[in-house]
C-alpha cells in the first residue's frame, strides 16, 4: 500500500470516530456555520466538539504549517481530507476569510513577526477578520480607492470609508486597502495594512439587503492610528498582495454553495412536483432543465479538482481563478432559479415557520451577489480575456 | 489520480500531434472530399498509424497491442479533432478493439486483435437504425436458423461501413424494441450474402454507410458476448466510444478557438482590432471557460473508465453532453467571429462546424445524455 492510501485509510477512520453525525449534515441556517473570534457562540454541542477536535489536529487548515496551527500536510494529502471529508458530508469546521483570504497572503508577503502573530490565531479560530477593500465610488474599479492612510510618527492615520465589508459587525480585526500616496498613479500609492476594529474612530453599520439578511456594512474610519509595523509588504505595494489575497477570494466564492452535498436537484423537485408513470419529473421542461445543470455541476467539479491538480503540477494560470468565480457563480445562481422554480408557491413563503423563515426564498435573492461580491462577472470575463487570451486592451 | 496528464501521456500527445499536423492538417481532409476518393482516408497514413502502435493501443499486449486505455485513446482523439483527420481510429481502434477485447472468446480474440492492431483489419459497429442514437431501441431481428442466426433489418450511420472488413452488429434476438433483454452483437463479415452496403457521403466528408441485412447467416460462432444478453457489453464499448468522440470534440473546440482568438488579434474593423472590443472578448472569455470545464469532465471521463469502468455511466454522459455543447458554441461563435470569410468554403473553419455536428450525433447528443443522466438519478 502506498504512503497515500494508507494515509486515506487513516484520515477515514479518524474523520469516522470523530466527526459528529449532526455535523455530517447539510446546513440548513447561515446560523449553522461557526465564524470563531472574539465573540463567538456555538450553535450546538456537536458544533463544539467538531471543531475543537479539527483544531487539536490542525485540520481547520490542513495544508499549513504547524507551527501556525495547520496540520503540515502536502497538496496531496489536503486533497484527500477533502475528500474524505466530502464523502461523508461534513461540515466546515471553522469559516474563516482569515483562511480563505487572509492567511494566504501573510504566508506570502508577511514578514516572521506577523505570521507568528497572525496565522495560530486563524486556525484556532480566535479572531474573526473581515475585508476592507470596496468603497462606495471604487467598486469594479477598485483601484480607485480613496481612504488615505498619513504618515505620523510611528503610525499611520486613516480616514476614510469602505463599503461591503462582510461581516464587520462580527469582526475583530480588518485587513484594509488605504492610499499610502496620493500622487502616485493609482496602482502604486496603496498600501495593505492590518488593524483592530475596535480601535478608536473605527465603526460600522450594516446594509440589509433584498434577502432581509446583512451579511455586508459600511465602515467608516475616523481618524484611526495603525502603527506602520501592520503594514503587509512593501508600503505603496499594496497592489500585489491585494491581488493575491484576491485569486484565493474568488477560488473560495466559486466554491460556494456547497456542490454535490445532499440530495440531486432533481430528487428535490420530484418531491414538489411529483412523477410520471415512467419515474420522470411532472415537469418536462424542468427536467431538461435540472439535467443540463447537473451536468455543468459534475463538470465544474472536475474542473475545480483539476485546477488543484495542475497547480500541483507547476501548470496552472495564475489567473484561472477568475475562469472559476465566473462559472462558478453564474451556476450558483443558476441552481437556485431552479430551486424556486421546483418549490414553485412553496418557495415564496417569507415568513413563515413551515418556510423557516423563507430559508429558500431568502437564498435565492442572496446568490444574486455571488456574480457582484469579490469582482462582477464581466471583470472575471476581462480579466481572462487580457490575462489569459491576451486579448488587445481596449 | 491527478486530473492532468502524466509524462507518459504528454509524450504520446507529442507523438500523435507531431504525425497528425504534419502529414494530415485540416487540407488533408479538403484533399479528399474534392477528389471524391472512395476510401475517404489514406491507406497509407493508417499504416503510418499502425506502426506508431496507435490502431493496437487498446489491443491487449497478448494480442499484439500496447494494452494501454481510454486516457491513451482520448490523446489520440483529441489530435485527431485538431486536425479533422479522417482515419478508421474510432471505428476499428476503439469500438472494435474494445468490443472484442472485453466480449470476444479467447477464438475470436486471436483472430481478429492481432489484425486490428498491426492495421490490416478495419471493422465497423453497426448499432443506430433510426434518425436518432437509441440504442434500446434497436429492431435489426436476428432469428434462430440452423446452427446459428438470419439477420434482417437497416443500419445507418455505421461509421467506415463501406470499407470495413468485419461488421459488429447489435440485434435483437428476443424481446420488444426498448427492452434491455433481447440483444445479442454478431461478429459478421460484410461480404457475407443478403448484406448491401450504401456508402453515405456526410456533411463533414467524414465515412459512413447504410446498410441493409436481408435473411443474412450467420453461424454461432459469430455471436459475440453472450446470446440476448449483449446490451452490457454494447453498452460499455459505447460508452468508450461517447469518451473517445468527446475528446475529439475538445480537440476540435480548441483548435477553432484558437483559430479565432487569433483572428481577433489580426483582423481590424472601425480603426480598431476587433479583439479589443468588449462584446467580442466576454465572448472569447466565455467559451474559453467553457473549453477549460468540458475538458476537465472529459479526462474525468475517461479516467474512470480506466479506474472504475462499471460506474463510469455517469461521468461518460457528463463528458458526452457537455463537449457536444461546447463544440456547437465553439464553431458557431468561430464562423460568426471570422464574419463573412468563416461561411467561404475555402475558408477551413466550416469544415469544423460540420464535424462537430456529426460529432454531437455520433452516440447520443447533449440531450440524449442529459436524459441519461437524469434516468440515472431517479428523475
Amino acid at each position: 500500500m502506498s504512503d497515500l492510501e494508507k494515509f486515506r485509510l487513516e484520515t477515514r477512520a479518524w474523520l469516522e470516530a470523530n466527526c459528529p453525525p449532526e455535523m455530517r449534515r447539510p446546513m440548513t441556517s447561515e446560523a449553522d456555520t461557526f465564524w470563531g473570534g472574539r465573540n463567538a457562540k456555538f450553535s450546538s454541542e456537536p458544533q463544539r466538539v467538531w471543531f475543537e477536535r479539527m483544531r487539536d489536529k490542525g485540520w481547520t487548515v490542513p495544508h499549513w504549517p504547524k507551527e501556525y496551527g495547520g496540520g503540515g500536510l502536502d497538496a496531496e494529502q489536503a486533497k484527500i481530507v477533502r475528500q474524505e471529508m466530502a464523502a461523508i458530508g461534513a461540515r466546515q469546521p471553522l469559516v474563516s476569510f482569515g483562511i480563505s483570504m487572509l492567511g494566504p497572503a501573510l504566508l506570502k508577503y508577511g514578514t516572521d513577526a506577523q505570521k507568528k502573530e497572525h496565522l495560530p490565531k486563524i486556525t484556532a479560530g480566535l479572531i474573526r477578520w473581515c475585508q476592507g477593500y470596496s468603497e462606495p465610488n471604487a467598486g469594479s474599479d477598485l483601484a480607485s480607492l480613496q481612504t488615505r492612510a498619513e504618515s505620523d510618527g510611528d503610525d499611520y492615520v486613516i480616514n476614510g470609508q469602505k463599503i461591503w465589508t462582510s461581516y464587520a459587525n462580527y469582526a475583530d480585526w480588518i485587513f484594509c486597502l488605504v492610499r499610502t500616496d496620493p500622487t502616485a498613479k493609482k496602482h502604486d500609492g496603496i498600501s495593505f495594512i492590518l488593524f483592530d476594529m475596535t480601535s478608536k474612530g473605527v465603526s460600522t453599520k450594516p446594509i440589509l439587503l433584498i434577502s432581509g439578511y446583512s451579511p455586508f456594512c459600511e465602515t467608516f474610519f475616523d481618524n484611526v492610528r495603525v502603527p506602520k509595523s501592520h503594514v503587509v509588504g512593501t508600503v505603496n505595494r499594496g497592489w500585489d498582495v491585494a491581488k493575491y489575497l484576491l485569486q484565493h477570494e474568488r477560488a473560495m466564492i466559486s466554491g460556494m454553495g456547497e456542490r454535490g452535498v445532499g440530495r440531486p436537484l432533481g430528487q428535490v423537485a420530484a418531491d414538489s412536483i411529483g412523477s410520471d408513470e415512467q419515474g420522470r419529473l411532472e415537469d418536462a421542461m424542468l427536467r431538461g432543465q435540472i439535467a443540463t445543470f447537473e451536468i455543468d455541476e459534475a463538470a465544474l467539479a472536475a474542473a475545480a479538482e483539476r485546477a488543484v491538480d495542475l497547480a500541483k503540477a507547476g501548470q496552472a494560470h495564475p489567473a484561472f481563478s477568475s475562469a472559476m468565480k465566473y462559472y462558478g457563480t453564474e451556476l450558483n445562481k443558476r441552481r437556485h432559479e431552479i430551486l424556486m422554480s421546483a418549490g414553485g408557491v412553496d418557495a415564496l413563503e417569507w415568513e413563515s415557520e413551515r418556510s423557516k423563515g423563507g430559508a429558500r426564498p431568502r437564498a435565492w435573492l442572496r446568490t444574486k451577489a455571488n456574480s457582484i461580491e469579490g469582482g462582477t462577472s464581466e471583470v472575471m470575463l476581462g480579466i481572462v480575456a487580457k490575462r489569459i487570451l491576451d486579448l488587445p486592451g481596449a | 489520480m491527478a486530473l492532468v496528464l502524466n509524462e507518459e501521456q504528454s509524450m504520446l500527445r507529442d507523438s500523435a500531434r507531431g504525425l497528425i499536423s504534419d502529414k494530415a492538417p485540416v487540407s488533408h481532409l479538403r484533399q479528399l472530399r474534392d477528389a471524391k476518393d472512395a476510401t475517404g482516408f489514406s491507406r497509407e497514413l493508417w499504416k503510418a498509424f499502425a506502426e506508431m502502435g496507435f490502431s493496437g493501443l487498446l489491443v491487449p499486449e497478448n494480442f499484439g497491442g500496447s494494452g494501454l486505455g481510454c486516457v491513451e485513446a482520448g490523446i489520440v482523439m483529441e489530435e485527431i479533432g485538431r486536425t479533422l483527420m479522417p482515419s478508421p481510429f474510432l471505428s476499428t481502434a476503439v469500438l472494435a478493439a474494445s468490443a472484442l477485447s472485453r466480449g470476444g472468446s479467447g477464438a475470436q480474440k486471436s483472430q481478429y486483435l492481432p489484425k486490428i492492431s498491426d492495421g490490416s483489419l478495419l471493422a465497423a459497429l453497426a448499432i443506430d437504425e433510426g434518425a436518432k442514437h437509441r440504442p434500446l431501441q434497436t429492431r435489426l431481428q436476428a432469428v434462430r436458423s440452423g446452427n446459428g442466426f438470419r439477420l434482417s433489418g437497416d443500419k445507418a450511420f455505421v461509421v467506415d461501413g463501406h470499407v470495413a472488413d468485419l461488421l459488429i452488429v447489435a440485434a435483437r434476438s428476443a424481446g420488444k424494441a426498448g427492452e434491455r433483454e433481447g440483444l445479442t452483437l454478431f461478429l459478421v463479415d460484410p461480404k457475407t450474402k443478403g448484406i448491401a452496403t450504401e456508402r453515405t457521403a456526410m456533411v463533414d466528408s467524414h465515412n459512413a454507410a447504410r446498410i441493409v441485412f436481408d435473411n443474412v447467416e450467420v453461424n454461432a460462432d459469430g455471436v459475440l458476448g453472450e446470446v440476448d444478453q449483449g446490451y452490457g457489453l454494447l453498452d460499455g464499448v459505447l460508452n468508450i466510444g461517447r469518451g473517445a468522440v468527446a475528446s475529439e470534440m475538445v480537440g476540435l473546440s480548441e483548435e477553432v478557438f484558437g483559430r479565432t482568438v487569433t483572428y481577433l488579434k489580426e483582423r481590424k474593423q472601425f480603426g480598431k482590432l476587433i479583439g479589443e472590443f468588449q462584446a467580442l472578448q466576454h465572448r472569447a472569455a466565455q467559451l474559453y471557460i467553457e473549453i477549460e470545464i468540458t475538458r476537465a469532465a472529459v479526462l474525468k471521463a475517461l479516467q474512470t473508465l480506466d479506474g472504475d469502468f462499471a460506474n463510469a455511466a455517469a461521468a461518460v454522459a457528463v463528458a458526452k453532453a457537455r463537449a457536444g455543447a461546447t463544440a456547437t458554441q465553439a464553431v458557431q461563435e468561430g464562423v460568426q467571429m471570422h464574419g463573412g470569410m468563416g461561411m467561404t468554403d475555402q475558408f477551413d473553419i466550416g469544415f469544423f462546424m460540420k464535424r462537430a455536428r456529426v460529432c454531437q450525433e455520433l452516440f447520443g447528443d447533449a440531450n440524449f445524455h442529459a436524459d441519461q443522466l437524469a434516468r440515472m438519478k431517479s428523475y
